[in-house]
């Protein structure tokens, strides 16, 4: 069985600060991570090739420093990367994103895709299912349990108040959540290898089946027009140095003032 | 290549699941009501499932003004690509200027494998929605990006439907009307046998919980600060004497505290409660992205500098472990002498 994991190199946005003078996002010094619901999935992809089997190719579309989360991926015990990377592919929105990926997997033997089911820089959750319909096989979004017999896979699928148990046909995407598993971490003799033996493959423009009109900024139907941060609203009152039992009544006081109370 | 100009209305995706309507998609026919008077012209809400027609008078007191029904028993539960084919089959013949989805399980499913086969952008969990007044009536959408840290306005000049989804509490329904009428066109597709690749095997339902954080008129939200789970039943006190309930900050689900289900924030819940009180709680961005449009909030915090401060109507720089317990007492004597 063939697995493909894309995963995708971004900041860890927990750790982002905003200037306060500024109001402008300090990028300087926050860490990059493999996203947490893509490492999810490589794990997952991990799991299916210690219980049964399986080749586990990483995938990443990104500026070439994106090469250290593959790195991280090969160390864990992914078999083989590939880095989709060209200038060309910059600007590109979700549809863009997933149009190139999906060119870039045609390259790639696949029976089993797993995404995360979103990034934690962007949280739109698109190019997985997008993915998939441009390779015109099923998804299956918000996987929290996954399980493949002979040429099917069986995942509950999760919603809000329940669960579907779902069984597809291979090839077919999973999009994975981090509810899923706790990834492993690497080994020394991994790293080892990461660095040492094995190869990332590089995929740019040439090598892709692509229109010009449908990749990178140009073929991204969608435009950033405007950025800000949130302006804080008017703030309110705050009292210091009251005794807890102070701090009650004054508590109380206000619910009143509101009618709440 | 496609005329803009043909693309017109303002399109809902009505989720209904067990044949009761999504709270969301009534939130997002009031501002499709809002949108479609400033482009002058009409809500349609798309309405899929099985045995769904009943819902048609609900949706006209919400706001359509005409309603695609597509009724179909090989739609009764959600399946991403027989529901995308309707969609794609519903936007192929009307032609909409702008199709909204919530923000769900479904929505954020459903639409981006919409949006790649029809090839148009996709704008996903909008905070705000609006017609762009530089004479192009573009769709403006906004929603907060680095976990966020930033807000983000985004168009989509050059295809059409444009496309959003809409997290659930972030619009506010209409009042329902209760005699409005709407059109009904029935559309009948036959789901092709291509698309029902996907089986679906059970339905396991979660357990019912007291009750979804999104519809709590009163929240009583904790945090880190509040230092250990067994603390959180001093919140529970609180919210039980308020007639409220009890929600968390992401810090208390990933130390396991307490459930995902009642996070608030950008990876959790957007909430909008009439009275949100914060105890122990920072505030950090991705927090208060999820409840700053509460109506009233409070906030207890050690930490005078802690960001909730800023959001907050009243604010308390003290122990919400020793704080919590003497205003729950002075909530319930005040409601006592009340029903006296």
């Amino acid at each position: 069985m063939n697995i493909v994991v894309c995963i995708k190199q971004v900041p860890d946005t927990n750790e982002v600060k905003l200037d306060p003078k500024t109001g402008r996002l300090i990028r300087e010094g926050v860490p990059s991570i493999i996203n947490p619901d893509d490492k999810a999935g490589l794990e997952a992809a991990l799991r299916l090739k210690d219980s049964q089997g399986a080749h586990v190719a990483v995938v990443s579309m990104g500026p070439p420093q994106a090469e250290t989360a593959l790195r991280e991926a090969l160390a864990m015990g992914a078999d083989e990367a590939v880095l989709v990377t060209d200038r060309a592919f910059g600007g590109a929105d979700t549809w863009a994103t997933a149009h190139t990926l999906a060119a870039a997997l045609k390259t790639l033997p696949y029976d089993l895709i797993i995404t995360g089911r979103q990034a934690i820089d962007g949280d739109t959750a698109q190019v997985g299912p997008q993915i998939a319909e441009n390779l015109n096989i099923p998804n299956i979004s918000y996987a929290e349990e996954i399980q493949v017999e002979g040429d099917s896979v069986t995942v509950k699928r999760q919603f809000e108040d329940r669960y579907h148990i779902v069984k597809a046909k291979m090839p077919c995407l999973i999009t994975a959540l981090s509810e899923l598993n706790t990834p492993r971490y690497m080994t020394p003799q991994g790293i080892f290898d990461a660095y040492r033996e094995k190869q990332i493959r590089t995929i740019t423009r040439k090598d892709l089946d692509v229109k010009d009109g449908d990749i990178g900024l140009k073929g991204s139907p969608t435009r950033v027009v405007e950025t800000f941060t949130k302006s804080p609203k008017a703030a309110g009152t705050m009292v210091t140095d009251l005794t807890p039992q102070e701090a009650a009544e004054y508590l109380l006081e206000k619910l009143k003032e509101k009618f709440i109370l | 290549m496609m005329n803009i100009q043909d693309y017109q209305g303002v399109f809902v995706f009505i989720q209904q699941v067990d044949g009761k309507v999504a709270g969301v998609s009534h939130e997002l026919l009031g501002k499709a009501g809002e949108l479609a008077r400033k482009l002058e012209t009409e809500v349609t809400a798309v309405l899929v499932g099985s045995g769904v027609s009943g819902l048609c008078a609900d949706l006209a007191s919400y706001g359509a003004d005409r309603i695609v029904l597509v009724d179909d028993p090989d739609l009764r539960l959600y399946s991403t690509k027989p529901y995308a084919y309707v969609l794609c089959s519903v936007i192929e013949k009307y032609k909409p200027a702008v199709v909204l989805y919530g923000a769900t399980a479904i929505g954020r499913d459903l639409a981006p494998r919409v949006a790649a086969r029809v090839r148009t952008g996709l704008t996903a969990d909008c905070t705000k929605l609006d017609i762009a007044d530089d004479g192009t009536k573009n769709l403006r959408m906004t929603r907060p990006a680095f976990g966020g840290n930033i807000m983000a306005t985004i168009v989509c000049p050059e295809y059409r439907p444009q496309m959003a989804t809409v997290r659930p509490g972030v619009m506010q329904k209409i009042k329902p009307v209760a005699d409005a009428k709407a059109k009904v066109e029935k559309l009948d597709l036959a789901i092709p046998e291509s698309e029902k690749d996907v089986q679906i095997l059970d339905v396991v339902k979660k357990e019912s919980h007291k009750m979804d954080i999104q519809d709590a008129k009163i929240l009583v939200s904790g945090g880190r600060g509040m230092g250990r789970p067994e603390n959180f039943k001093l919140l529970q006190g609180l919210a039980d004497a308020l007639g409220g309930t009890v929600s968390s900050s992401r810090a208390a689900v990933d130390a396991g505290w307490v459930e995902k289900d009642l996070q608030v924030g950008q990876t959790g819940k957007t909430v909008r409660p009439n009275l949100y009180i914060a105890c122990g709680i920072s505030g950090a961005i991705q927090h208060l992205a999820g409840m700053e449009e509460s109506d009233v909030i409070l906030a207890i915090n050690k930490d005078e500098t802690a960001p909730i401060f800023e959001v907050a109507d009243y604010g308390v720089a003290g122990d919400a472990l020793k704080i919590v317990p003497l205003f729950t007492e002075e909530v319930k004597k005040a409601i006592a002498a009340r029903n006296k």
